[in-house]
């Protein structure tokens, strides 16, 4: 019971977060989807083999988090939860791919092994720029600065509903989950026949919610197209200088080795 | 399974961000066509009734295991391709943003896997002529499975192939079809009975639910040809733009072929050189680290090679999608 909460709790708590009040939540929403769209091109670009220069991108979550008042350990646990995900097909690198990329005194690194660490990079950082997204920016402003990114408005609209009914939706869902664990004992009532009858109603009571919703709009005057009230936000300065600093960035931290480059530095050897 | 950000290559990744906003659009215009306003809320409510449902579990009979429903066939079901396709296409946003399942550069993957093949293929072609106009509850438990099974696998070769193609993993093609394909022969088959029980109990409870659905011409609403053209040219030009730019190892779809023939022929040890690095500098100046020791001249052919393995790839993902499509086709000719 308390897994299904806390799965519950855990989505809302990061929908929570986009409420506060930091220079990056101010920023206007279309700065930090297109920066973040940036970075994970720039990471997921790398060559299969590359560890080193993509750790610098790093910076762009860290730098996130702090400035926009995030909570780290909670980011972290929402990242490794997703973690198995790329893990499990990452492990297979190491028993296709043997080829010797280095050796170290009597022990040999497989190119697999090399390349499994890459994709648990490429997975805590696109991972981690997703989840700091919607964090300092929040689901319905992302919608809208997709929106005034040209995506069709039914699509916008379509995700704006859902947005707004799953959380309670999923309050339905939690309930009923917990109603039938209070009532039945170890795996009983688990079983097909039950649950689809379960889903089933609550599917006919989303249904006739949809009615109603429907009923409630075309008394309020819905003629097809939603009208809502938006804050505004303007591309301006600070999201000019936001989007072209980040940008630059990733393309020289994306065009030069810099872990390389300063450890050659410190080594004094070029090679 | 959702296709990763980890796994995936911006020309893989660009080229289906392409393809599904392409259909996105193209839905959104054939529902504001519809002016069936009552889909609206509907729509919303029902995407957020996939979560909700997701969160009630139940045992899968004979394994002690547990599963939980996908809902892409039942949305079909419920709203029809174009509709359905919108709602599915929804629900993995907010995965990919809320709980960064997938990533947002795999988004476009996921939602070509896990939308295109259950609203546009699996319900119009396989479910709908399946079950006719006076269905059965065995017929339509027979028919939710197909369809699911159907769409599983399809979805399921999508992210063989774009997986394949994008080359993180080192993952032979042959190998990772057979982990994967029977994995989701099961996940499909139960995939479609609780569908199938779901949408009876529908049937059972309030049947014009479903009837305004089933009576709604089912197929044609997809311009599958001009779709497939406008796919064609981006995955080409992106597939082979961004394999010049982006520097994959010697190639994905080159390498995982060495690999799986064996006849590889690339023994450089240490860390491979950025190519896109190298494409920039060669003119100007090498660094030491990454000067190669075949020497520029070869820099050149290397990237056109590069270029032609990115078209080759998307040419090959292509024809696959098109032999699917042809072969289901035929079936329902048939």
């Amino acid at each position: 019971m308390l897994a299904i909460n806390g799965s519950f709790l855990d989505f809302k708590q990061l929908d929570l977060l986009a409420l506060r009040q930091t220079a990056v939540h101010r920023l206007d929403p279309r700065a930090k989807v297109l920066t973040t769209l940036c970075f994970i091109v720039c990471v997921v670009s790398f060559d299969k083999y590359q560890i080193s220069a993509m750790l610098p991108f790093l910076i762009y979550p860290v730098a996130l988090i702090a400035v926009g008042d995030l909570p780290p350990g909670y980011i972290l646990r929402k990242i490794l939860f997703v973690l198995p995900f790329a893990l499990l097909v990452g492990l297979f690198n190491p028993i296709f791919d043997r080829q010797v990329v280095l050796q170290i005194g009597p022990l040999d690194i497989w190119g697999g092994w090399v390349s499994c660490l890459s994709i648990l990079l490429r997975a805590i950082l696109t991972a981690s720029a997703a989840i700091i997204l919607v964090a300092i920016t929040g689901f319905p402003a992302i919608c809208e600065a997709l929106e005034k990114l040209k995506m069709p408005q039914a699509f916008a609209v379509q995700l704006q509903f859902l947005y707004r009914y799953i959380f309670v939706l999923t309050d339905e869902g939690v309930r009923t989950a917990r109603a039938r664990q209070i009532r039945t004992f170890g795996r009983r009532g688990l079983d097909l026949r039950h649950f689809s009858s379960l889903v089933g109603h609550l599917l006919l009571r989303t249904w006739e919610r949809a009615e109603r919703i429907h009923m409630a709009m075309l008394a309020r005057g819905f003629s097809g197209e939603v009208h809502s009230t938006r804050r505004q936000s303007h591309f301006g300065k600070p999201e000019l200088i936001f989007t072209v600093c980040w940008v630059a960035l990733f393309i020289l931290l994306r065009l030069y080795n810099a872990p390389q480059l300063l450890g050659s530095l410190f080594t004094g050897s070029m090679q | 399974m959702h296709m990763a950000d980890a796994l995936v290559s911006p020309a893989v990744g660009a080229a289906f961000w392409a393809a599904s906003a392409g259909i996105i659009a193209h839905s959104s215009a054939h529902l504001r066509k519809q002016l069936d306003d009552r889909k609206v809320p509907l729509m919303g409510v029902l995407g957020a009734f996939v979560f909700a449902a997701q969160m009630i579990n139940f045992s899968i009979p004979a394994t002690g295991s547990s599963g939980h429903l996908g809902g892409g066939l039942l949305l079909a079901i419920l709203l029809g391709p174009s509709a359905a396709f919108l709602t599915i296409a929804s629900i993995l946003m907010v995965q990919a943003l809320f709980f960064a399942d997938g990533g947002l550069l795999a988004l476009g993957c996921n939602i070509f896997n896990l939308g295109v093949f259950p609203a546009f293929i699996a319900h119009p072609f396989i479910y709908s002529k399946l079950i006719g106009r006076e269905p059965s509850q065995s017929r339509m438990v027979f028919a939710a499975i197909i369809a699911a099974v159907v769409a599983l696998q399809c979805g399921s070769l999508g992210v063989v192939l774009q997986t394949f193609v994008s080359g993180v993993s080192s993952l032979p093609f042959d190998t990772f079809v057979l982990l994967m394909q029977p994995i989701h022969l099961a996940i499909g088959v139960i995939e479609g009975v609780v569908t199938a029980l779901i949408v009876s109990f529908v049937y059972r409870a309030r049947p014009e639910v479903l009837q305004s659905v089933i009576q709604e011409k089912p197929v044609g609403e997809l311009p599958v040809r001009s779709l497939l053209t406008a796919f064609l040219i981006s995955a080409a030009l992106l597939g082979g733009l961004f394999s010049w730019l982006a520097s994959e190892q010697p190639d994905g779809l080159e390498w995982s072929i060495a690999k799986i023939t064996g006849s590889e022929n690339l023994t450089q040890p240490g860390f491979k050189a950025h190519e896109a690095l190298t494409a920039v500098q060669e003119k100007t100046a090498f660094l030491p680290d990454y000067a190669r020791p075949e020497g520029a001249g070869l820099d050149n052919n290397k990237r056109l090679g590069k270029t032609l393995s990115g078209i080759v790839g998307s040419a090959l993902t292509l024809v696959i999608c098109t032999l699917t499509g042809v072969v289901l086709r035929r079936r329902r000719q048939g």
